[in-house]
């Protein structure tokens, strides 16, 4: 009908509806415009970081700056990471967080399975505690924490950094694998229990095999919790061989101080890479693990 | 029953033994901690209430690092909530190459950290950085930023607005959430785009805003890695933020019943202003299928 009404119009003049799609692609241009420039504004530090890791050391301080260097100079990069043990750093980082993820997941998918599927006197009351502790801001039980670990001979070892993953990852994690259990089906179980199927069955064989979405949610979370972690390593370890790579890359500044500023910024884009790389690998999990905490609008 | 009881504790012993040894426990004796003197070469000295008369009263840097902590939360949550806000609407169009927009926007939160802080503190250079030399192709001289009393706070902002992926990533997964047919409802009854906003988006978003602010409280608090790293609380103790004191205290000068008593003052503060927050939710968030009195 509005077609017809449209196509009676005169010459010359703009139905309804194609001014109103006219106005809706103006806008979304507009749009697209604002995020194209917004993405140039989050890219800069980062152009600026790759610039200064190939420039000799001159141009560093050249007023105004270049963002090509005359002469690109890659040797930075195996020149910038002897002044401390960096792969050694690499390495450590690798095995503290590999270690502490597969512990997270581990027992924090355990510990969601009793939540979400066992009934017994006190589960509700340690919900609310597990609830309430997410909550607890890490500084109240830091330094008994750090006695605890001091007392137990733990110092400069990586067992402060990988023993609590053991222990139920995070309270957010139980959470968050707790309420994804809680939309599986419980017919499922009955099935595997008519079967025969003893409770870690059910666990390993229906819970594991249907989370694996927000079983790789936990570990993304934990891995980038434990590959960027700062304070702990700085608390925990003192041997410079020792140091996880943001410790190391803070020692590398202490190091080498505030002037060599392409060497400092070849090792900081060294640092990157490991989570950068997990992060293009993990992608699509992230907005999917911003549903799985249950927001939604 | 009872067999199922047996399961569910031995199951759960993992976070169990977890919550006895590293929080229960360390809560306990972080309060025991806190009335006395312990310098850990000695055993404690209780000394009653004296850490949290020294706290209140006498300790000017607490107040510092309180003045500093509470500048920054001022200054950077309400805008890290808005610009995260109008980036995740803008991101959730029909734009094309979406995805790798997204991806754009979110990077420095995969990165955060020691290298974000190395980064910012050449971008901040006085002299060579990129930030000065760009406003000085604008005929501003820029200031010395995080070699300046006045402009350290500021520049910590600035370097918090860089940072907003993981906030970005919540609201888009709330604004997915919102169900088409309330918008068309809105368009039919002659709503335009402004008043589609503020008439659906604000309110179903409204949770998930407040999520956000609650979250963004308790992190702000806690800020530690950019302070250590960049300045060390510098110049003059203007950027000593409450944490990185708390850390001096317990790490550098061995004072661990006084951190202690810090900690619990960081965790009213934060508990305080939760619980502000969530009275005042009931005011301004919308909770769909939930009568409101």
């Amino acid at each position: 009908m509005e077609r017809a009404h449209a196509a009676q119009a005169r010459p010359g003049q703009v139905a309804w509806w194609q001014r109103r799609r006219l106005r809706e692609q103006v806008r979304l241009s507009l749009a697209t415009l604002l995020v194209l420039a917004g993405a140039a504004v989050m890219l800069v530090p980062l152009a600026w970081m790759v610039s200064t890791s190939l420039k000799d050391e001159g141009e560093v301080f050249l007023v105004p700056v270049r963002w090509i260097p005359s002469q690109i100079r890659w040797q930075n990069y195996p020149e910038a990471l002897v002044f401390v043990p960096y792969g050694q750093y690499y390495l450590n980082s690798v095995k503290v967080t590999g270690l502490a993820v597969v512990g997270a997941v581990f027992t924090s998918s355990l510990v969601a399975f009793a939540f979400a599927r066992l009934r017994a006197p006190g589960r509700d009351l340690l919900f609310l505690v597990l609830l309430s502790i997410m909550m607890l801001p890490g500084e109240v039980t830091l330094v008994p924490t750090y006695l605890l670990f001091r007392g137990l001979g733990w110092l400069d070892t990586y067992l402060p950094l990988v023993v609590p993953s053991w222990l139920g990852g995070a309270p957010f994690y139980i959470f968050l694998l707790r309420q994804f259990y809680l939309t599986l089906p419980l017919e499922l179980d009955d099935a595997a229990k008519i079967d025969g199927a003893g409770l870690f069955d059910i666990y390993r064989r229906i819970i594991v095999p249907l989370s694996k979405p927000a079983l790789a949610t936990v570990a993304i979370f934990a891995f980038f919790q434990h590959c960027n972690a700062f304070l702990s390593p700085l608390i925990y370890l003192n041997t410079m061989e020792k140091y996880t790579l943001p410790v190391g890359l803070r020692f590398y500044l202490s190091v080498m101080g505030q002037t060599h500023w392409n060497y400092l910024m070849a090792a900081t884009l060294v640092a990157i890479l490991l989570p950068m790389t997990v992060f293009f690998i993990s992608q699509r999990y992230f907005v999917q693990g911003a549903v799985l905490t249950g927001l939604k609008g | 029953m009872r067999q199922e009881a047996i399961a569910f504790y031995l199951f759960a012993s993992p976070w169990l033994v977890g919550l006895l040894l590293l929080t229960l426990g360390p809560i306990i004796a972080s309060f025991v901690l806190s009335f006395t003197d312990y310098p850990v070469i000695v055993a404690p000295r209780w000394i009653g209430l004296r850490n949290y008369e020294k706290m209140l009263f006498d300790d000017e840097l607490v107040w510092q690092a309180l003045k500093v902590t509470l500048t920054y939360c001022i200054g950077a949550i309400p805008l890290r909530i808005t610009v995260a806000f109008l980036v995740a609407l803008f991101l959730n169009l029909p734009i094309r190459g979406v995805t790798l927009y997204r991806t754009i926007y979110y990077l420095p939160a995969v990165i955060s950290g020691v290298p974000v802080a190395l980064l910012w503190m050449w971008i901040l250079n006085p002299e060579f950085g990129v930030l000065n030399n760009f406003l000085r192709v604008l005929g501003i001289e820029g200031p010395a930023w995080l070699f300046s009393e006045q402009w350290v706070i500021p520049s910590f902002i600035l370097m918090s607005l860089w940072d907003i992926g993981g906030l970005m990533v919540i609201y888009l997964a709330g604004l997915q959430g919102i169900p088409a047919h309330l918008y068309e409802a809105a368009e039919i009854d002659g709503a335009g785009l402004l008043a589609r906003f503020w008439h659906v988006t604000v309110p179903m978003m409204s949770p998930v805003i407040f999520f956000n602010i609650v979250m963004s409280v308790i992190e702000s608090f806690q800020i530690f890695t950019p302070a250590f790293v960049m300045t060390n609380g510098g110049p003059a103790n203007a950027s000593l933020f409450f944490v990185l004191y708390l850390y001096n205290n317990a790490f550098k000068w061995f004072k661990m019943g006084y951190a202690s008593a810090l900690a619990w003052l960081l965790f009213f503060i934060i508990l305080g202003l939760t619980l502000v927050i969530i009275r005042s939710s009931s005011a301004w968030v919308y909770y769909e299928g939930k009568l409101r009195g």
